[in-house]
């Protein structure tokens, strides 16, 4: 589904990403770990389509196509969702009209039909309940007054409905309670299936205790140094990054 | 220099113009030509003139212009124009009120809307004791110049304890297919305790001559009375308008106006709201649309002259090409004042590299025991709001609109017409 070769991105001439190889099948769930600064949330924009981010090398095939060439709206529309770090607050534009709106123009891309009111409705109260959240938050602005785990929550209420093929998780499990984090991992865990994949980028490995990864990937210094299966994360936490940094500069 | 003689022959030529024409004119001949000899010394600003510094009105003016148009449009071109179906619709064109096009019969007990002319003519004392008192004409040049010069516009009185449900509509239109310069003038009187809405559209079906209008509208608010006043001004391109609201509120009355521009080349709004008794509260809000070479200047006065009142002011604009918008918001509270609370904001978007905002806001307090406020803030938009909306396959396009709609949208909410909140909403 997801093929990066040797991606190499920068900021303002500073050089974030120094090669960055992965490759995501459907079906699968992938953790992407490491130290503050060592370049996951870089990788989360620079795959959403920032313009911030210049990419200086390497190419990303999604499902066959050349995914840098796109602009950001297009690949929302080909399936890939990113749930933000810090989600911005947008005050005057309800929740619903925005996804109407997504929706509307996802579907036209896709030379569909426009969804029926009462479809849209009915959709919007079911994934409401997957995710378990508030109906008043879904009628007010976009994360206007929203605490950071209502935010998180109402990211993965977006990708609920938006229902993507590609899912990146940049930090949700950041600044969450232990109960709010077990609705978000829970809403996501209902939302896979054997058509889409799911990338997690965290610092910690608590989340992965609830939505278990079949690959965990460490990124160090804009690079992929490490992969393996889930034990890695435990690894990672008992020992910390260090060890990691240790290995990579013996 | 150059400037100064243009001015002075645009100034030669209109006295020339009312001499010809104040025997066909209503009313007080004695107010004309006071008010004709106050333009003369005053003449038209030019930019040395503090008030009309960001706004070029000599350009306005600029070549022949017509005074006497007898042109009509289509009963089908004033249909379109009707955008709430369910109102008193006075149809005022090129400054002539048309009865036969308004809507104005079988009005509810209370109401009185007729002409200027047929007001002055009846001898209605309401008449009598309001026209022409708020509006000075030693205030402002364009002031001098409607008094002097109006033919007609729509005498709208509400008697005591009344209130209108369906709003009032005053479509002024502009028609002529040569340049044109006019003057409508209207008088709104709400006596003690009633209600109503107006809202005053400015529309221009002219496509190939610069209609000049220097419309004026005088309100007075009674004692315990609420107005709910709204102004779409939807110019298009070659029209101008010089907008002058005069407001005078007695005690314990609420007033409300709206001032919604959205289309014009050059558009020059004077509104000036007088607080005269206590416990009086004002509200003014505003959305201006600016585009291509288009100039959009609201000059705004609150005056608290008495204790215990509120006014709170809301300008935004949505600025973009090579236009230009000002935004001048001048509050005195004066020594009697006391305990007044006053408050303003302007907020704008500037969408393109070329465009101008000058925002100014001018506080006088010569009371001592007050809450007074402003700010004013000029921004682009959102980057980061955009790519939020674009991640999740909005355009960008629809994401700007969205985000400009929502920026209106604290204006645009004022409006307790529902139609009219529609229609605004679909300009945007």
């Amino acid at each position: 589904m997801l093929s990066i070769k040797n991606l190499h991105a920068s900021i303002d001439g500073k050089e974030i990403l120094k090669g960055i190889n992965l490759e995501i099948k459907v079906g699968e769930v992938h953790a992407i770990m490491g130290p503050n600064g060592s370049g996951k949330s870089t990788l989360a924009s620079v795959l959403a389509g920032h313009s911030e981010y210049d990419v200086t090398a390497g190419e990303v095939l999604y499902n066959g196509k050349n995914l840098l060439e796109l602009e950001a709206e297009d690949r929302a529309r080909e399936g890939v969702f990113l749930a933000f770090q810090y989600p911005v607050e947008i005050p005057g534009v309800s929740n619903i009209n925005f996804l109407k709106t997504a929706i509307s123009e996802i579907r036209a891309y896709k030379g569909l039909d426009p969804m029926k009111a009462k479809d849209f409705l009915k959709m919007l109260k079911e994934k409401q309940k997957l995710v378990e959240i508030d109906g008043a938050l879904v009628s007010r602005s976009i994360n206007e007054g929203f605490s950071g785990g209502e935010k998180k929550r109402n990211e993965i209420f977006q990708m609920a409905m938006l229902e993507p093929k590609l899912s990146i998780l940049d930090e949700t499990d950041s600044g969450l309670d232990i109960d709010a984090l077990r609705i978000v991992a829970n809403g996501v865990n209902k939302l896979k299936s054997e058509e889409n994949a799911t990338v997690i980028i965290t610092h910690y490995q608590r989340l992965l205790d609830y939505i278990v990864p079949d690959f965990v990937h460490v990124l160090y210094n804009g690079k992929i140094v490490k992969s393996g299966s889930k034990e890695l994360a435990l690894a990672l936490e008992e020992k910390g990054y260090d060890y990691i940094k240790e290995e990579v500069e013996a | 220099m150059e400037t100064a003689i243009k001015t002075s022959t645009i100034k030669d030529k209109l006295i020339f113009e009312y001499e010809n024409s104040k025997l066909f004119l209503f009313g007080d001949t004695q107010l004309r030509d006071k008010a004709m000899e106050s333009f003369y010394e005053q003449g038209i600003p030019t930019r040395k003139h503090e008030e009309y510094k960001y706004i070029r009105m000599g350009l306005m003016l600029k070549g022949e212009f017509n005074i006497s148009i007898n042109e009509n449009c289509s009963d089908a071109q004033i249909e379109s124009l009707k955008f709430l179906k369910e109102a008193y619709v006075v149809i005022i064109e090129n400054g002539i009120f048309i009865e036969g096009a308004s809507n104005v019969q079988n009005l509810p007990k209370g109401l009185t809307i007729c002409s200027l002319v047929d007001a002055e003519k009846s001898n209605s004392p309401i008449f009598e004791k309001h026209y022409a008192q708020y509006a000075d004409v030693k205030a402002d040049p364009f002031i001098a110049l409607n008094t002097a010069m109006t033919k007609d516009g729509a005498f709208i009185h509400i008697a005591k304890n009344t209130i209108i449900e369906k709003p009032i509509h005053v479509i002024h239109i502009s028609t002529a297919s040569e340049n044109t310069l006019i003057h409508p003038r209207n008088l709104i009187v709400v006596d003690e305790n009633s209600q109503v809405k107006i809202v005053e559209s400015f529309e221009t079906v002219a496509t190939t001559a610069k209609t000049v209008s220097n419309a004026l509208t005088e309100i007075v608010v009674d004692k315990h009375a609420i107005v709910d006043h709204y102004k779409i001004q939807d110019e298009k391109e070659l029209g101008c308008l010089v907008n002058t609201t005069q407001v005078i509120q007695q005690k314990q009355s609420v007033f409300s106006t709206h001032t919604f521009t959205l289309s014009g080349s050059l558009v020059r709004n004077n509104l000036t709201v007088v607080l005269d008794d206590e416990h009086i509260e004002s509200h003014l809000n505003g959305l201006y649309l600016t585009a291509g070479n288009q100039a959009v200047d609201n000059h705004t006065v609150v005056d608290h002259r008495k204790p215990n009142c509120n006014s709170n002011e809301l300008y935004k604009g949505i600025i973009e090409g090579k236009s230009t918008a000002t935004f001048n918001g001048k509050i005195f509270v004066r020594k009697d004042a006391q305990k007044t609370n006053a408050f303003q904001s302007n907020k704008n978007i500037l969408l393109s590299q070329d465009g101008t905002i000058n925002t100014k806001p001018q506080l006088e307090i010569y009371a001592d025991d007050v809450k007074c406020s402003h700010g004013s803030t000029t921004g682009k938009l959102d980057e980061e709001k955009i790519f939020y909306l674009r991640a999740r396959g909005i355009s960008v396009i629809n994401a700007k609109k969205l985000l400009m709609h929502a920026f209106a949208s604290e204006v645009v909410n004022t409006i307790k017409i529902e139609a009219l909140r529609e229609y605004v909403q679909e300009k945007i």
